[in-house]
């Protein structure tokens, strides 16, 4: 049957490309499947036996510092590099021997911007499309959408070495759906953007993880985004996955079982109000800070609830209320001991013997 | 159908490369600009006949004379005249001693210079060699071989003429014709293989052709993917499922169209602002040129694969085009150089690439006439594309 199926299955993109691999997808839901990838550059381990799998249609977060073996690890899964060690597969295709499968499938956002400044936004699309054999009449219609979902039609001729970063980037995400891929790989997606261009990012990305049903693997370094934007996250450091799980998950990690921590601000607090609240079954204890601001550490899923009902009901004025969950800063710090910084920020030379060097430029 | 999507991809890598140098315009500027640099600065920087004027030389006569013969030095001064207001040659100063020359050589006044010894028309009335002194700039030896070469001509010429008057005066029956034919029984002739006037030019354009477009290839290759691999933008293509060999094959396109454009400039330069002549097939002069680009894309591919960065390419790059650029015959014909530079020279694929274009061009050869080194060059493009392919394909995937 193959032949004759491929063929034309392969002419549709959105589908996948053979029997095999639906078979694969449909059986498991599972679109990547990792097996002790690791990767080793001269002796220094970048990538340390990772394992793990990502779900078809879900959003997996690769989360660590700058270093910490993301890019090497999204490399591998894009065919751009070999492991030394262990396998993977996306849709069931080997990330080595069915490399050319591998890559029909995937669309990869790349930190670096993959775009040629001289040419014009139009001029690279079309490029990178014919690279895809997606046919011509085709493409000019997924152009001209695709610059429109990000608002650059109005740019659609001038060359990309004009556009701001924050354009760039949109053109360097848009790029990789040229294809309509199964998997979006985004490597440092927000790198270097400013607030807004970023928040334009991370939208448009849910937009195509929602709107096309993606399978989104992203790498990042800052902990709001991998928040915002993932289903599940993979917490590494030097190479290895040391925690994966859910956002909410991760969290519970850290701060033990359902503790809520609340900072309330109240206009017309009084020493009742405290006593009040410091009587309740679910409050372990209350701390007031100045006249109007107290901190309640709480137990159970609805000690949120109670406390602020036991607020209204004597009358308090709430102004605010922080509910101080842990983030996933924390969830990095408890986890690894350390915080979340580039390596080579540790190794900055600090300058020592500061008195003797004058004297031994005299002698 | 691999070969369908092969060339297409390939086609389309080369069409976005000339994009990209097409809306450059330094690069472009350049493009024009090098050839006709390198064109004009071969051809003029070399030595010709017609290049080398107003030679200023320090001229000492201590010529005494003898009793009251003519004086001989007068004579040769003359003489040395003569040649000097028809060829522009030598501009002569007078100087009094050797040492006078010599200080005057240092300061840089003069460039050499020439001694008339005392006992000059001494010796040649008592029939003895009359002694002339030659002092040369040992820091310029091209000009104290010129300065000696026309010396000698000169000196020549009136040794012909004093032994004509000579064997004139033993023999009176003899007229000047025969006693030339006494004195001087051979006479040499030059005549080219062709007709037509040659000038350096003739000679340097086939060269400079050759090695343009092959280093284009040569260097442009590893520049350019290298410049890629650094920029990032080498990952959009090798994520794309497509032959990694469209890659080398397009970016070889658009570096041979470049190198093509280019030898054609110089070609066109060549001819109509330089006045060399083409006799052979300009079809065969551009199937040379391709077989060259053949020759020398192997080589390109394996520089790229083992380099990681462009600044490794450039240096690895720099390090392999001064030895052929010198040694390959483009400005100087190898026959001038020692044996073991010239067993170097044959291992180089330029010296067949120039040798075989020279002769099509100045020559006027046919493809039998240079089956060696069309032989030779086919050879190494089918070597080097074999070790390359594997390589490239390796290093691409690290």
């Amino acid at each position: 049957m193959h032949a004759e199926q491929e063929k034309i299955i392969s002419d549709s993109w959105m589908f996948p490309t053979t029997y095999n691999q639906l078979v694969s997808i449909l059986v498991s839901g599972v679109m990547i499947e990792t097996r002790n990838l690791t990767k080793k550059f001269n002796g220094l381990t970048a990538v340390d036996h990772v394992s793990f799998n990502v779900k078809k249609g879900e959003i997996f977060g690769l989360l660590g510092p700058n270093g910490a073996g993301k890019t090497t690890t999204i490399r591998m899964l894009a065919t751009l590099t070999r492991p030394t060690e262990g396998t993977a597969t996306i849709g069931g295709y080997d990330i080595v021997k069915d490399d050319n499968e591998v890559r029909k499938l995937i669309g990869l956002v790349s930190e670096k911007i993959i775009m040629y400044d001289r040419l014009t936004a139009k001029e690279n699309l079309w490029f990178f499309g014919r690279l895809y054999d997606v046919p011509k009449e085709v493409l000019n219609e997924r152009i001209d959408e695709l610059l429109r979902l990000v608002q650059l039609s109005n740019w659609k001729n001038s060359q990309v070495g004009t556009f701001s970063s924050g354009m760039r980037q949109r053109m360097n995400v848009i790029r990789a759906l040229l294809n309509m891929p199964e998997m979006l790989l985004l490597d440092e997606p927000t790198l270097g953007l400013d607030p807004q261009s970023s928040v334009e990012v991370r939208e448009f990305v849910k937009k195509i993880n929602r709107e096309n049903k993606t399978t989104i693997i992203l790498t990042t370094h800052m902990m709001v985004e991998a928040d915002m934007l993932c289903d599940r996250i993979g917490i590494i450091d030097h190479g290895k996955i040391i925690a994966l799980d859910t956002s909410a998950n991760l969290k519970k990690l850290v701060s033990g079982a359902n503790t809520t921590v609340l900072e309330l601000e109240i206009a017309n607090l009084t020493t009742n109000m405290v006593s009040l609240i410091q009587s309740l079954k679910c409050v372990n204890s209350v701390s007031q800070d100045n006249s109007t601001h107290i901190k309640v550490h709480a137990n159970g899923d609805e000690s949120f609830d109670t406390i602020i009902d036991s607020v209204r009901a004597e009358k308090g004025k709430i102004n605010s209320v922080k509910n101080l969950d842990p983030t996933l800063e924390d969830v990095f710090l408890y986890i690894t001991g350390h915080e979340v910084r580039d390596k080579a920020d540790r190794k900055i030379p600090v300058r020592r013997h500061k008195h003797s060097m004058p004297r031994s430029r005299v002698r | 159908m691999g070969i369908k999507s092969l060339v297409s991809h390939s086609l389309m890598i080369a069409w976005k490369d000339l994009m990209e140098l097409f809306r450059n315009r330094m690069m472009l500027l350049m493009l024009v600009l090098m050839p006709l640099l390198m064109m004009t600065m071969a051809g003029f920087m070399f030595p010709s006949n017609t290049s080398t004027s107003h030679v200023s030389v320090a001229l000492v006569n201590q010529d005494e004379g003898y009793a009251n013969y003519p004086s001989a030095s007068a004579t040769l001064i003359a003489a040395l005249e003569t040649m000097n207001s028809s060829t522009d040659m030598m501009t002569t100063t007078s100087a009094s001693s050797l040492d006078e020359v010599r200080s005057m050589i240092q300061a840089g006044e003069v460039e050499g210079g020439i001694i008339i010894a005392s006992n000059f028309t001494l010796s040649l009335v008592t029939g003895k060699q009359g002694a002339i002194t030659i002092v040369t700039d040992q820091t310029n030896p091209q000009m104290s071989m010129l300065l000696q070469i026309a010396l000698k001509e000169v000196l020549e010429q009136m040794g012909t003429w004093l032994a004509q008057q000579n064997v004139q005066g033993l023999n009176p029956a003899v007229n000047s014709n025969n006693s030339l034919a006494i004195v001087k029984p051979y006479i040499v002739q030059t005549e080219g293989a062709v007709l037509g006037d040659f000038s350096y030019f003739d000679f340097i354009a086939p060269g400079l052709m050759a090695m343009t477009v092959m280093m284009s290839v040569m260097t442009g290759l590893p520049a350019a993917i290298s410049h890629e691999r650094e920029v990032g933008t080498l990952d959009g293509m090798m994520v794309a499922p497509i032959n990694r060999l469209s890659v080398i094959l397009g970016k070889t396109l658009a570096q041979t169209a470049r190198g093509m454009l280019q030898g054609t400039l110089i070609l066109v330069l060549a001819v109509f602002l330089f006045g060399v002549t083409i006799r052979g097939n300009i079809l065969l002069i551009f199937a040379l040129l391709l077989l060259g680009v053949f020759s020398f894309v192997g080589l390109g591919v394996v520089i790229t694969s083992f380099a990681k960065d462009q600044e490794t390419a450039m240096m690895v790059m720099m390090a392999l085009m001064f030895p052929m650029m010198l040694l390959s015959g483009v400005f100087f014909p190898i026959q001038q150089m020692p044996w073991y530079m010239q067993s170097i020279s044959k291992a180089l694929p330029l010296t067949y690439a120039t040798t075989a274009l020279r002769k099509v061009m100045v020559l006027g050869a046919n493809v039998s006439m240079i089956t060696t080194e069309l032989a030779v060059l086919i050879g190494f493009g089918v070597v080097m594309t074999t070790i390359a392919v594997p390589v490239f394909k390796r290093a691409m995937t690290r």
